[in-house]
């Protein structure tokens, strides 16, 4: 099939959607006009196989496989039928010209790749066999776009599935069925050499500006009533034992327990992990030895070895060029 | 091959270690040269921890899993796989089977559930249709 009268088409596809991240539901539902209207169109028209069925690929297969059966071995020797895919593959070379792609196929996946969804997982395969292949069979194939699903939320990305189905034929006789569904989607997490993910800014006014101020000179300071003297932290525009609204500061000898604590799992939030994966992390409520109580991280242990009553010293950690913050590291064990 | 398969029969499980080499030897000789089953950096860069099994391979392993238990002379008549939790590198994927129907005939045919389990999960769900037939007159075994 000429690709002349594809490349006209395809250059709105291609054209960057700056306005993705705004109209995220607007671009779904165009997108998704778009892609529904691939839906049985051919995906591959006469395709051949790049290679007859072959006693090679069948033993490459088997090892692969650890398959030692007998059946696909010898002179009466049959391929494996799970296999099937495999001779329709276009290979380290791709689909070049006379072996099957259409320009239809192509033209949506450059849709997909155009939005973001560049990424491809396969996710389903229905295979039926009506024929045993043999060494020497020809392979010629050919697939439809049988559907596009609406647009989808997994684990891995957003995306939509696309489902395509092949008929197999070896010597002109129907050898096989192949129904593939593939997860084409935007990957979930961004490249790590394109920007580490940051811990998001503390909000500084009037009220807490001399926390942060205390925070950049190492000193985590607790506000005290000048009334009644009670210990305030957070730091607030008035006591909460008198209502009184005049103030000095204390600082935190540094020295607290783990009072209480939970552990992060779900969503992942890189910035907050250790390991910078995204992985579970602990936060603590962190009882000050002045007796007052501050939300921070444990440092020092993996998220599941914090526990209650667990000693913690002050320390101050700089998450990024921007940002210092206090946080506790497990002092039992050294 | 004389014995008789009964809905309900369990297939004795088949531990697969998920190696690196089995992983990228799969995808090769199943033609599959995407990234993501050779490249753990490319992997990673789309979001994946590590190189994972393609599809194929695990097509070819669930149909493996059913003629070692079934024998030579049975023959895979269909594989409906539907994947989920990826095999990474250093995982073992269990599979069972179970006999979920068997219909009587020219040959016999049997259709077995087959589940995949690694360490997080299940890897992939399948039913399989296969056909067995008896003593066989010709073909035997060599």
């Amino acid at each position: 099939m000429s690709g002349a009268g594809a490349e006209g088409r395809r250059t709105g596809a291609d054209a960057p959607r700056p306005g993705a991240e705004t109209s995220e539901n607007a671009e779904r539902d165009e997108l998704y006009a778009q892609l529904r209207a691939y839906e049985g169109r051919a995906a591959a028209t006469a395709g051949r196989g790049k290679d007859p069925v072959n006693e090679p690929m069948i033993r490459h297969w088997c090892e692969a496989m650890g398959d030692t059966s007998p059946a696909y071995r010898g002179p009466d020797a049959v391929a494996p039928p799970t296999m099937l895919q495999a001779w329709t593959m276009g290979g380290l070379s791709g689909h070049t010209d006379g072996t099957g792609r259409s320009a239809a196929y192509d033209e949506m996946f450059a849709l997909l790749d155009g939005a973001g969804y560049t990424s491809v997982v396969a996710t389903d395969c229905e295979q039926e066999y009506p024929r045993p292949l043999r060494p020497g069979d020809r392979i010629t194939f050919g697939t439809v776009i049988e559907s596009v699903s609406p647009r989808k939320t997994t684990k891995l990305g957003t995306g939509y599935f696309v489902t395509t189905r092949t008929d197999v034929h070896a010597d002109g006789e129907r050898a096989g069925t192949h129904r593939f569904r593939i997860l084409k989607y935007r990957p979930a997490q961004r490249n790590k050499d394109a920007e580490p993910a940051r811990r998001p800014r503390p909000v500084i006014n009037r009220d807490n500006a001399g926390f942060w101020a205390g925070v950049a000179e190492h000193r985590l300071l607790i506000q005290r009533c000048t009334d009644c003297a009670t210990l305030r932290l957070p730091w607030l525009p008035g006591c909460n034992a008198c209502g009184g609204a005049e103030w000095d500061t204390v600082e935190a000898c540094g020295e607290g327990t783990v009072f209480s604590h939970v552990v992060m799992h779900h969503p992942s939030f890189p910035a907050f992990a250790p390991d910078g994966e995204g992985g579970p992390y602990a936060v603590a409520l962190v009882e000050l030895a002045e007796g007052v109580r501050i939300v921070s991280n444990v440092i020092g242990v993996p998220y599941d070895k914090v526990r209650v009553g667990m000693p913690v010293q002050l320390e101050f950690l700089r998450t990024d060029p921007d940002l210092e913050l206090p946080v506790f590291r497990a002092s039992e064990g050294g | 091959m004389t014995r008789a398969y009964r809905v309900g029969d369990e297939l004795p499980p088949l531990d697969i270690p998920v190696t690196r080499t089995l992983i990228v030897a799969g995808a090769i000789a199943s033609r599959d040269y995407q990234d993501v089953h050779h490249d753990a950096e490319l992997a990673r860069e789309k979001g994946s921890p590590d190189i994972f099994m393609n599809i194929l391979t695990t097509n070819g392993l669930v149909g493996r899993y059913l003629t070692d238990h079934f024998g030579p002379t049975a023959v895979l008549r269909k594989v409906a796989i539907r994947l989920g939790a990826p095999n990474y590198p250093g995982d073992v994927m269990r599979l069972t089977g179970r006999i979920t129907e068997v219909a009587a005939g020219e040959p016999a045919e049997a259709v077995v559930q087959v589940t995949g389990d690694n360490g997080i999960g299940r890897h992939v769900t399948g039913t399989v249709t296969i056909a067995l037939p008896g003593p066989s007159p010709k073909r035997s075994g060599t």
